[in-house]
């Protein structure tokens, strides 16, 4: 299973800010190995945050996202001690869902 | 006999945990799938931007004003990790997408923008080379466009 992401959910008057740092590869599919062989692509496609069971933003990304996404983006409402949660999907159809409290 | 012993307890502890994750809810295969929105292939592998916008049905956009690009160097020194923030002061906008013209795919990224989100996303790309970045913004059924040039001095495309 990937790595955990690193989210911070911080309140800034009525909105909330959120920072998410991913641990992924993001392999383009363009790059060779020592060998000469094309290195199989490997990337994040598509991202998904929620608060309180309603999406705040979604995402599709293509492999020129840097290795270990870094995102931040900011939503109206949220309360201090509310969830958020943050859920990507990779090309593999491999998955990771992570929380974070707002402070 | 000891060696034996190890083997068990692997197996075991593994078994278990396993067990215990999905119990837990950690493991949820196919709810998150299920979730997220389909991935457009067709605009993602398109090979220019004429062919990325008429993918995303967003041909012909008009320049705008007001998209900004936030926290966005002129100069990246590794074009590895170039940060990319967009910014709009239009109202209702419903995405955004990051396009790079020189990359062998152009379209880079596309945020949903839900209501009561703010039209601002921050991230960073990877840039093979120096080239204008543009900001696609729809916005109340309309697109809208705005770029940047990036200088890039160290490819990021394993070049």
């Amino acid at each position: 299973m990937a790595d955990p992401m690193k989210i911070r959910a911080n309140a800034v008057g009525d909105a909330t800010e959120v920072k998410v740092l991913m641990n992924h590869e993001m392999e383009t599919g363009q790059r060779k190995d020592a060998q000469g062989k094309t290195v199989p692509a490997w990337f994040i496609q598509n991202v998904t945050a929620a608060w309180n069971g309603k999406t705040v933003l979604s995402a599709q990304w293509g492999p020129a996202i840097s290795k270990n996404p870094f995102l931040s983006f900011k939503f109206k409402g949220g309360a201090k001690g509310d969830k958020v949660q943050v859920t990507w999907v990779d090309n593999k159809g491999e998955t990771r869902t992570d929380e974070a409290t707002i402070a | 006999m000891d060696a034996r012993r190890r083997d068990v307890l692997k197996t075991g502890g593994g078994a278990t945990l396993l067990a215990a994750l999905t119990a837990v809810g950690w493991l949820k295969p196919g709810e998150a799938l299920a979730q997220a929105p389909a991935w457009n292939k067709a605009a993602f592998e398109a090979k220019t931007i004429d062919e990325a916008l008429k993918a995303l049905g967003s041909a012909g956009p008009a320049q705008s004003k007001d998209i900004a690009f936030v926290s966005t160097p002129d100069i990246a020194e590794n074009g590895a990790v170039v940060p990319v923030g967009v910014s709009s002061s239009m109202p209702k906008v419903e995405s955004i997408a990051i396009l790079i013209e020189k990359n062998p795919s152009p379209l880079t990224a596309v945020f949903a923008i839900p209501a009561g989100t703010e039209p601002t996303v921050t991230t960073r790309v990877k840039m093979g080379q120096s080239s204008n970045v543009y900001a696609l913004v729809r916005s109340d059924g309309k697109v809208f466009v705005a770029s940047k040039e990036i200088k890039v001095t160290l490819g990021g495309c394993g070049g």
